[in-house]
């Protein structure tokens, strides 16, 4: 890394942060700190984009109206947080479509909780119950980072999440209390998305090759284990409420730091995912990149209708 | 046609929303669009989902100028030192038993 000292704009950039200044796109910003934030934000779009596919998968299926109006409104917030999180990344200078390009290609990275297939209707609740209960905890950190556009995009998007996890847990809590199948239902989906829910803050610190960096220019404000365990924490005790059991033969309340212990993580799993290994990963790049070629004529018609129209155009 | 365009997108057209009338409209993101009709559109669908909006504008990218952070000190000094343009500058009978 460089040294601060050395380099001027690293160095009042710094010293901004320390003020609790936030960071906007004309400032004059380390080279570095706008690459990490690049990486960051269109990960995190690219992560909304695909995170559509599993749940949209079951629109068709919804058991009822009421569930179909949900989730349906649930996808489309989806679209539009991948949306705010483009623009927000555009800010630093790098157009969408070549963000758009990196995710197609396979170069740039997403969530690997939606490289999991969604097997059955309960495992669209434990999306929105944990795989949204786990985004809002890391979202309302990042609410608070140093990035203007970031923090505004956070804000928007936390505020709509609350709406996806609810929906998911009132999905839960139907088929918890429902037939005994159902309660099995249930209890299956949350054995299959516990363990790559709780791998979605990320290995702890030590593993992580990004996080020093991005502790010192406060665009993380909480370890990878600190935002797990405040997710662990909130979950247990809903999935008492329900009398689900959480798959952990190691789960325990530690009475002296007043917080639940887990058992291992399998890492191995988690970079395997990453690796391009997870169950549907090439099923969602392909369906990402169908989408995208389908949509081509909507764009060339768009751009031949602008053509025809130039007082309009911008 | 320029670069953006030829990309299918379309340039970056700025999104400024008013949440009920009286409010100032505030920027609230971007979208790509070929033209003002259809930037409105995506601005619609993408930031008023919810039910919290009297009005919109939409802006191209390219027609906003920006002071640059970096001038702050000589562009913006100027108005730090005219104390005599805030209310606190001026004494009333209380302040006079201060003297």
């Amino acid at each position: 890394m460089t040294d601060p000292a050395a380099d001027p704009v690293l160095q009042a950039f710094e010293a901004r942060l320390a003020k609790g200044e936030k960071a906007e796109p004309k400032d004059r910003l380390p080279e570095r700190y706008r690459r990490q934030l690049v990486r960051m934000m269109s990960q995190h779009a690219h992560s909304e984009i695909v995170g559509m596919l599993p749940e949209a998968n079951w629109i068709t299926r919804a058991p009822s109206l009421r569930r179909k109006i949900g989730l349906l409104a649930k996808v489309q917030d989806e679209a539009g947080h991948g949306l705010y999180l483009y623009s927000a990344a555009e800010t630093l200078g790098v157009p969408r479509d070549e963000l758009i390009d990196q995710l197609l290609t396979g170069k740039a990275k997403y969530s690997n909780i939606f490289n999991y297939p969604t097997l059955t209707w309960a495992d669209i609740g434990m999306i929105g119950w944990l795989v949204d209960g786990a985004a809002i905890i890391n979202q309302s950190m990042l609410a608070k980072c140093s990035y203007g556009p970031y923090v505004r995009a956070m804000i928007r998007i936390c505020k709509e999440e609350s709406f996806h996890m609810r929906q998911g847990y009132e999905m839960v809590t139907a088929l918890a209390r429902g037939t005994p199948a159902q309660q099995a239902m249930a209890q299956e989906a949350l054995n299959r998305w516990w363990p790559p829910t709780l791998m979605m803050f990320g290995p702890p610190e030590e593993q992580s090759t990004n996080s020093e960096e991005l502790v010192r220019w406060k665009v993380k404000l909480k370890s990878n284990d600190e935002l797990r365990q405040t997710f662990v924490d909130q979950t247990v005790v809903q999935a008492q409420v329900l009398g689900l059991r959480i798959p952990d033969p190691d789960l325990r309340y530690d009475e002296d730091t007043k917080h639940w212990t887990i058992g291992p993580i399998d890492w191995q799993e988690f970079f395997a995912v990453i690796g391009g290994n997870g169950p549907c990963n090439r099923d969602r790049l392909r369906a990402r990149r169908e989408a995208h070629e389908d949509g081509a004529w909507v764009r060339a018609a768009a751009a031949a209708h602008a053509a025809k129209n130039p007082q309009v155009n911008a | 046609m320029s670069g953006a365009a030829a990309s299918g997108e379309g340039p970056v057209w700025e999104v400024f929303v008013q949440e009920k009338a009286g409010d100032p409209h505030k920027h609230a993101g971007s979208v790509h669009a070929h033209d003002a009709e259809m930037a409105l559109q995506h601005a619609r669908d993408v930031y008023a989902r919810r039910g919290q909006v009297a009005s919109m504008w939409v802006v191209p990218h390219a027609a906003i100028s920006a002071s640059m952070p970096a001038d702050n000190a000589s562009f913006f000094d100027p108005a730090d030192d005219k104390i005599y343009r805030l209310p606190a500058h001026y004494l009333s009978p209380a302040s006079d038993r201060r003297r």
